[in-house]
């Protein structure tokens, strides 16, 4: 999938890869898609519970030997 | 729709219970609500200039592993049983679990308080500190970070009173 800018989040725990994902947004403008990586098991409820309450849309979530992907479109 | 109001009243003063209040306000903050902090009490801790007072004791905490933070993995897993007594009598045993702790704090990869606290102002989550606890504890407004404002109870009614959620924590 085709992405704007990437989010490396591997190592932090809740709830530092969702204000990561929150500022490195914000550098975003309308329409651009971020991909953040994560270890935390936590993230992948999380960034569903993120994107549902501030609009922006989760276009995907993959998990990978122990490692989760998801790709976020900017509201 | 209205953006959503969230209000917490900061009471604790253990580096433990630092966590919610910060971890909830800086997370409320990046999904978009409006936060307010009033600490108070023990909690006037979390925005001194200097946070060395809050501590983690497994004294009279019988929830808390008491676990090292180095090792080999079953070392890891040990819940060392220290009985009340040992941690009462041996000197320095609460500074010697605190830094235990903020290493396991580290090895996690979860945020110190210091970086929480600077996230939340970041955010915009407001501050507001109890003055009356402030001259209780014999506190200056020297002692404590900058951002904050100096208000009573009457103050964290009016934003509470408008709040979605409000929390004790």
């Amino acid at each position: 999938m085709n992405f704007d800018k990437e989010l490396d989040a591997r190592g932090l725990n809740c709830p530092l890869p969702i204000l990561r994902a929150k500022k490195t947004l914000g550098e975003l403008g309308g329409g651009q898609v971020l991909k953040i990586i994560a270890t935390d098991p936590g993230s992948v409820k999380d960034f569903a519970a993120f994107a549902k309450q501030t609009g922006n849309e989760l276009l995907s979530t993959a998990e990978a030997g122990g490692e989760y992907t998801f790709f976020i479109k900017k509201k | 729709m209205d953006q959503k109001k969230l209000a917490i009243i900061a009471t604790k003063g253990t580096l433990d219970w630092a966590y919610p209040p910060l971890i909830l306000a800086s997370t409320a903050a990046a999904l978009g609500y409006e936060v307010q902090i009033f600490f108070t009490f023990y909690g006037l801790q979390m925005v001194r200039k200097d946070l060395s007072a809050l501590k983690v004791s497994p004294l009279g905490n019988p929830g808390m592993p008491m676990k090292m933070p180095f090792g080999p993995k079953w070392f890891k897993g040990i819940n060392w049983n220290i009985p009340n007594a040992v941690q009462s009598l041996v000197p320095g045993f609460e500074s010697f679990a605190t830094v235990l702790m903020k290493q396991t704090i580290k090895n996690n990869g979860v945020a110190t308080i210091a970086e929480l606290r600077e996230l939340c102002q970041e955010a915009d989550v407001k501050f507001t500190v109890c003055q009356m606890t402030v001259e209780l504890f014999g506190f200056e407004h020297s002692d404590f970070i900058d951002g904050l404002e100096y208000v009573g109870a009457a103050s964290f009614f009016e934003f509470a009173g408008d709040s979605d959620i409000c929390l004790f924590i």
